[in-house]
């Protein structure tokens, strides 16, 4: 009502909007899986690989830099890697003092680095074009037709339909202590750390609460409907002349990246 | 139209097995129920409502009137008898009440769980286990009787909350319900939004207990009407009477704007 999580959906009529979602799914695992398979340093291959994810979100009308403006939030994770600058032997190129301690950066600890970044990076642009190219419930389908356990995508569907409620409560506690976070002149506002503190712990258990308190009526609307702890779907997708010739595009893409990566590097 | 579709519906299906000599949808008799904590919140209801009667349920909060609706189809289940359609509510039947009873909570954000209208639509009765062109034609229709045909592809958070409480009733008219349950279905809708809400009720010819504030609406659907307070029935008759005995709304917190 208040807030609105954004959909990461682009609702576009697309070669790649229409493929069946569990080729898209299987697609982008097997380009992941791809990606994680290349051998430290093969650039060609990674600019290949980037190069395929162009032209799967110039099929999808997203534009090429799309999915490279929304992968900036991951490459902090990819940080966690910076250690192996310093953990692989190799040519010393440069020494780092920390305390009594004196690293020594290796010529190959920055290649394995900057691999780690690369990869990350791509499969990351990838799992972007796959959830902006499929409609979030065409997913769901996809993962429990791939076998995915039910539980597990029944979670992520409740997260996905309870997002935009649980914002909205959120939105709503914020409210009501903005409108009571009045100051008088003369006095000192803001009470103290603690004492605010407190607050905010409270408003976090209140939602909790509330959100527990929702899960229980959730459930009973589903029991009321007949559920007995199995969920049933309907299967909507049936596979086209069009979607296994994209799955084979896919696949002989990313045989011919392994294959440069491996012999050329 | 609407009455068309529904002739059709009971021409395939008498509403999950109900059998149509019995008069009464619903009976509940002498129920008493206790929360965990302790709390009392039914002590001895005793109601009935034929086939085809529309009854509006009302009483002030903490009267026991979601309480009560919450019994019907076995959610909480306490001491006295409850029978839907001839069936009595035993645990080896709890699925045949289940779809006998098409319950519809306040929040339609609770009734509205799945990511699309269509498979929200489509969850009772697949979980009826009826195969897949079965539960298409039982998801066009419902939706069809509502007026939201359009609907089925829409995400359920991105539609309004008036929207949202009339698909949550057609959830359960997927189902054929023999007797419609709602709770406090005009609660929090805007004036056009319950008068949508109001017309589609009027029109649905199906069996109906709805608990509600509003008297307004109560006189104008319903009438026959209960008031609970405390755990009890206080009063059961035609809603005209009932509204006129101003001793009798003021004494359980009621009054008619």
């Amino acid at each position: 009502m208040y807030a609105r999580f954004v959909d990461p959906y682009r609702d576009i009529s697309s070669l790649v909007h229409r493929l069946d979602p569990r080729v898209k799914v299987v697609a982008t695992l097997l380009f992941i899986l791809s990606n994680a398979l290349l051998p430290d340093g093969a650039w060609l291959a990674f600019a290949l690989s980037w190069a395929l994810l162009i032209v799967a979100s110039l099929l999808a009308q997203l534009g090429p830099g799309y999915t490279l403006r929304r992968s900036f939030i991951a490459l902090p994770f990819a940080l966690a890697a910076v250690t192996v600058i310093f953990a692989l032997p190799g040519r010393p190129l440069f020494a780092v003092d920390i305390g009594p301690w004196r690293l020594f950066a290796s010529d190959a600890g920055l290649v394995r680095f900057a691999s780690i970044v690369l990869r990350s990076w791509l499969s990351v642009q990838a799992a972007i074009l796959l959830v902006a190219a499929t409609r979030f419930p065409d997913l769901m389908h996809a993962l429990r037709h791939l076998r995915v356990p039910q539980l597990l995508v029944a979670i992520i569907s409740f997260m996905y339909r309870y997002l935009d409620v649980l914002t909205d409560e959120v939105a709503r506690l914020l409210r009501a202590r903005e409108a009571r976070s009045a100051s008088v002149p003369g006095q000192p506002a803001g009470g103290t750390l603690l004492w605010r503190a407190r607050v905010a712990g409270n408003m976090a258990g209140q939602l909790f609460l509330r959100s527990y308190e929702r899960s229980d009526r959730v459930y009973s609307a589903m029991l009321a409907r007949g559920f007995t702890g199995t969920f049933r779907t309907l299967n909507q997708h049936v596979m086209r002349a069009r979607d296994w010739w994209a799955l084979a595009a896919m696949a002989g893409a990313l045989a011919l990246i392994q294959v440069v990566g491996r012999l050329i590097g | 139209m609407l009455v068309e579709l529904l002739e059709n519906q009971t021409q395939v299906d008498r509403t999950n097995g109900a059998s149509p000599q019995a008069p009464l949808s619903l009976e509940v008799e002498d129920l008493h129920f206790t929360y965990p904590d302790g709390q009392v919140a039914l002590r001895g209801v005793t109601l009935s409502v034929e086939r085809g009667e529309k009854v509006a349920l009302v009483g002030p909060n903490g009267a026991g009137k979601s309480t009560l609706m919450l019994q019907l189809n076995g959610i909480l289940t306490g001491r006295g008898r409850v029978a839907v359609g001839g069936l009595a509510l035993t645990p080896d039947n709890l699925p045949l009440i289940r779809a006998r009873v098409g319950l519809v909570f306040q929040n339609p954000d609770d009734q509205l769980f799945s990511p699309t209208v269509f498979e929200d639509v489509a969850f009772g009765p697949l979980h009826m286990g009826y195969p897949e062109d079965e539960v298409r034609r039982r998801v066009a229709r419902a939706l069809e009787m509502i007026g939201m045909a359009s609907y089925a592809d829409r995400l359920s958070h991105h539609l309004s909350v008036g929207e949202k409480k009339r698909i949550a009733v057609a959830t359960v008219l997927a189902m054929d319900p023999e007797i419609l349950v709602l709770d406090e279905p005009s609660a929090g809708l805007d004036p056009r939004a319950r008068r949508a809400l109001i017309e589609l009720l009027r029109e649905l010819p199906l069996t109906m207990l709805v608990s509600t504030h509003d008297l307004l609406m109560v006189r104008e659907l319903f009438e026959r009407m209960v008031i609970m307070d405390e755990g009890r029935i206080v009063a059961d008759g035609p809603t005209e009477e009932l509204l006129r005995d101003e001793a009798l709304l003021a004494a359980h917190g009621l009054e008619l704007p």
